[in-house]
């Protein structure tokens, strides 16, 4: 016997949980299966929906969205999706920020320069660089993912309306010289005193004083994304109140704690939603001529079908392995769909590193309908429809775009795969 | 002659970092230019293979002759630099038999220590040769690093009072009276302190002897004085596998062939490679095919290149030479002999003397023969001493076990540090500050990238060579902007970020020809990474943005006026 539901969604990342959440508050009965951690852990925690068309810096990202080409995934769901599936992530996902207003936020990173980005966490809010209050960047020594000195010079290189300084301390307590940022983050959840000059600190109040001979007049503290992983609106605040400033957090790269936060809350949201999940077990095959019949997932060693009515394939990119290549060509590896790409595999990048590659845009082919499609432009399986980086024709790296799509095309494929329920 | 003779020598490669080297230990009064960073050109382009001799031993027997007296200094005076992997040359079924027995021969002629074994005994040694392989010679090849040989030749030099000026570019020779008197370098003119030496503008470098140690570039000086040195640059690809698929270097034994040659070097495999003559040295194509046929003809060998992943692949530019009464068709056939022009004797203008042909690994001797030939016409008493002096960090080599006690580097990093750094590692370790990984993949630490950053100045590219951070899985995808965070506050953030995008740059560059599989997937990720959470493919302090338009946070009455619209203070 299959294991079954109406709808089933493959992957577990924005679009992925998107999908599902937007089919389950539609009265579907869904079920999410998805394979490894998801690649959130990789990306900064900010949700972008467009920042660049092109070289130009985007303000308000739905007055952009008409300019981008026709087969861009926000062309084929439309903007008032786009608006619809941005109200169902500030909707269910707590700790997030910039819903007040459709225009972007400029937010510093640990490049030390400024990204435009439509919703932020609340940790990072502070952190706005469209705001002239003095910030103090703080470092340290061991964390080598975030040189606050060279940070703040690069801001005020950027033009940002405000005097950064930069300051690289020694964490408090004995951490050895490569702990992980998950570290970090634990010892401020825990708050376990430290020995600082023979007394007994917390470890919070250590890291304030330590950061208090820095301070100086300046308004505002950035530190890098590890302030606390469970109980992060407590270890910024008491930072906040003991510095007397306001505190934020700089996203950084992965592992990404702001990303992990992000994960967590998804899944919290699509708890509430009522869809099942299961995460740890690949989709290796399905079964189905013009419609999927069923897909198999492997789980120990043995193959299980799942079978469903609707399905959604949010496996993601290149990244996510969710797009596959070898020296003959670039393929989805579970249904086989369609990706367009050149046949010469040296036609798949440019010469320059932030050129525009034919890489960046490689994914399955989808109309308006998100359903993959094949070579010829029919359609591959009549209840498959694709969400996020796994659908091509779009750069969501130089458009900052990702968060957007996945979370734009995640909601129209669960609210089209619900509304064809047989 | 009274006075301390000046000489200049043009050109840091392994050659002219040997050269300076040497005459500096004798007394010169030396100094090497370099158009780019050391090991730029051909040196820092090859496969790494410490020859034997094995593989000229039925071809070219005077150069297997010298490959294996090298190779025997090479383990002595450049242990740091040098891993005795051993090496086989292997036969396949469809192989020449004779030619087996020939090579054999060969390597008996040449006093290469040679051994025939089993395809059972080979593939004990290195699991993973095709189960048809029917037997091998063993020979003692093995694997150098060519960058941290150039670099300890030149701190070698430095020692001995040479001066060393990367970034610096020979536009001319002066030519006065008939005779060659000096160059013209034009400095590297790069944002701030790019360069190692003198930073941007002209100088006139007057000498009494210029060493032309250019290689593929050496009729291009050649030219600068009329002077015709018919240098034939022939490009060969080398393709990086991610894994050491082999512990051993692996060639096949069959006459000359491209694809026949794998050396595992550091974490890497290298497999090469092609021979093909180009014009330019500097501009010529580099194809897929090169790469395909890498792959595809050595799987042969080791049947899981096939499916294996590849970083990056590059090219290199042999400086082959032979006398134009040769006339060669073939570059394979060109001698990989050097030759040394005296351009008096030659051309009768005084002045320079021309290395050109040779090989990496006997650098030295050719560095030996061009000082012995230029302090006899100065009529200087000096000896060659660089055969039995040890270069900076392969002194006292045994030492190095007891730092390792001594800092507690037990661990697979500390380890690896301390191989990179041989006889250095006290120095260079013992800083007594925190010491994190800043390049996971090589197993980088900061006091190591702090030290190359002492030598290198702001290129870093020049840290790369000297520590190998970023040259592994990841290609710097993970750890450049630490490496760029390194040189602040030494060098302003304009300067840092200008050699971070070059870094960027010469990384991609090589991983072009890479881009499949989980390489493929490794670059998107490193473009998600820099582009989408550094936006460093728009960043603001290029491309101005509009801070007032922007959302100045929720609730908050903080917006900007417009007359406080940011502006990027550097753009360029």
């Amino acid at each position: 016997m299959a294991i079954d539901s109406e709808v089933l969604v493959v992957g577990g990342g924005l679009a992925g949980v998107t999908s599902a959440i937007a089919a389950a508050r539609a009265g579907a009965d869904v079920r999410l299966v998805s394979y490894k951690q998801s690649s959130l852990r990789q990306a900064s925690g900010l949700i972008d929906v467009l920042g660049y068309v092109g070289d130009e810096v985007v303000v308000d990202p739905y007055d952009a969205i008409p300019e981008l080409h026709e087969d861009h995934p926000y062309r084929l769901v439309g903007v008032e999706t786009v608006r619809d599936a941005m109200a169902l992530f500030d909707e269910t996902v707590d700790g997030y920020h910039g819903d007040h207003t459709e225009t972007n936020a400029l937010l510093p990173t640990h490049g030390g320069t400024v990204k435009p980005t439509a919703r932020y966490p609340a940790g990072a809010a502070e952190g706005v660089a469209s705001d002239d209050r003095d910030t103090l960047l703080v470092g340290f020594e061991r964390l080598v993912d975030f040189d606050a000195p060279l940070a703040a010079s690069h801001v005020e290189a950027a033009g940002a309306p405000f005097s950064a300084d930069g300051v690289t301390i020694t964490f408090p307590g004995d951490l050895q010289a490569d702990a992980k940022v998950t570290r970090y983050a634990k010892l401020l959840d825990q708050n376990s005193p430290v020995a600082v000059d023979g007394r007994k600190v917390d470890t919070r109040s250590a890291l304030a004083q330590r950061v208090a001979s820095h301070l100086d007049g300046h308004e505002r503290v950035g530190f890098p994304a590890v302030l606390g992983d469970d109980h992060t609106d407590a270890v910024r605040a008491t930072l906040a109140e003991e510095l007397g400033v306001a505190v934020f957090e700089v996203p950084m790269g992965p592992p990404s704690l702001p990303g992990l936060r992000l994960e967590d809350r998804l899944f919290d949201a699509l708890d509430r939603s009522g869809a099942r999940y299961e995460v740890g077990n690949p989709v290796v095959d399905y079964e189905g001529e013009d419609r999927i019949e069923r897909v198999v997932v492997e789980r120990n060693g043995s193959r299980v079908p799942y079978s469903a009515d609707q399905y959604v394939l949010a496996t993601g990119g290149l990244v996510s392995k969710g797009v596959e290549s070898d020296r003959e060509g670039v393929r989805e590896p579970i249904f086989d769909c369609h990706v367009p790409h050149p046949g010469d595999r040296y036609d798949w990048f440019e010469d320059g590193v932030f050129d525009d590659h034919a890489f960046a845009r490689f994914g399955v082919d989808v109309g308006s309908d998100l359903r993959p499609r094949g070579a010829s432009g029919s359609v591959e399986f009549e209840n498959l429809r694709a969400a996020g980086a796994t659908i091509g024709g779009y750069d969501f790296a130089a458009e900052k775009s990702g968060s957007g799509v996945s979370i734009a095309t995640g909601y129209a494929a669960g609210r089209a795969a619900t509304e064809d329920l047989t | 002659m009274a006075s301390t003779p000046r000489i200049v020598v043009v050109g840091g490669g392994s050659t002219g970092a040997g050269v300076a080297r040497d005459l500096a230990m004798r007394g010169a009064d030396v100094t090497l230019v370099e158009q780019g960073n050391l090991t730029h050109g051909t040196t820092g382009r090859m496969h790494g293979l410490l020859h034997s001799g094995g593989r000229y031993a039925v071809s070219d027997q005077k150069s297997a002759r010298e490959c294996i007296e090298e190779n025997r200094v090479l383990r002595d005076i450049a242990s740091h630099c040098v891993e005795m992997t051993g090496g086989m040359f292997v036969k396949r079924p469809e192989d020449s038999e004779s030619y087996f027995e020939e090579k054999l021969q060969g390597c008996t002629d040449c006093d290469i220590p040679a051994e025939v074994i089993s395809g059972e005994r080979a593939r004990e040694r290195e699991p993973h040769l095709a189960t048809d392989v029917d037997k091998a010679i063993s020979v003692p090849d093995g694997a150098v690093d060519p960058f941290r040989l150039v670099v300890a030749n030149a701190a070698s030099a430095q020692e001995h009072g040479a001066r060393i000026e990367t970034h610096s570019k020979v536009t001319d020779l002066l030519v006065e009276s008939g005779e060659i008197v000096g160059v013209e370098v034009e400095h590297g003119a790069k944002s701030g302190e790019r360069v190692h030496g003198v930073q941007s503008g002209r100088e006139t470098i007057r000498a009494d002897h210029v060493v032309n140690a250019t290689g593929a570039w050496a009729g291009r000086i050649g030219d600068m004085a009329d002077l015709d040195v018919a240098v034939r640059p022939s490009k060969g690809v080398m393709t990086i596998m991610n894994v050491r698929q082999v512990d051993t270097v692996i060639n096949r034994c069959r006459p000359k062939g491209d694809a026949d040659i794998i050396v595992p070097h550091e974490t890497t495999a290298i497999l090469g490679t092609t021979d093909e003559e180009v014009e330019d040295p500097e501009d010529y194509p580099e194809e897929q095919w090169e790469v395909d046929q890498m792959i595809e003809t050595l799987s042969e060998l080791v049947p899981m290149l096939a499916d294996a992943r590849s970083i990056r692949s590059f090219w290199g530019v042999r400086p082959l030479y032979e006398p134009p009464e040769v006339g060669s068709e073939d570059p394979t056939d060109i001698t990989r002999d050097y030759f040394l022009l005296d351009h008096e004797e030659r051309d009768g203008l005084p002045g320079m003397t021309t290395i050109v042909g040779g090989k990496f690994t006997t650098y030295r001797m050719m560095g030996e023969e061009i000082a012995d030939h230029v302090v006899a016409k100065f009529g200087m008493d000096a000896d060659c001493r660089t055969a039995d002096v040890p270069l900076p960090g392969s002194e006292e080599f045994s030492v190095l076990r007891d730092y390792m006690d001594e800092f507690g580097l037990r661990s697979p990093i500390g380890r690896r540090s301390v191989e990179r750094l041989g006889s250095r590692a006290e120095e260079v370790l013992g800083t007594g500050e925190p010491n994190p990984v800043l390049c996971n993949c090589e197993g980088v630490t900061r006091a190591e990238v702090q030290d190359a950053i002492s030598q290198a100045g702001a290129d870093l590219n020049g840290t790369r060579i000297r520590t190998r951070a970023s040259m592994g899985n990841c290609q710097g995808g993970f750890c450049i902007h630490r490496l760029a965070g390194e040189l602040h506050p030494e060098f302003d953030e304009a300067t840092v970020r200008d050699s971070w995008d070059d870094l960027l740059q010469e990384r991609w560059k090589g991983q072009r020809h890479a881009l499949w599989g989980n390489q493929l997937q490794q670059a998107m990720i490193n473009y998600a990474l820099h582009a989408t959470t550094q936006n460093r493919d728009h960043d603001p302090a290029t491309h101005p943005v509009d801070f007032a338009a922007f959302d100045s946070g929720p609730g908050s009455d903080r917006r900007l006026g417009s007359d406080t619209v940011g502006e990027a203070a550097d753009g360029d």
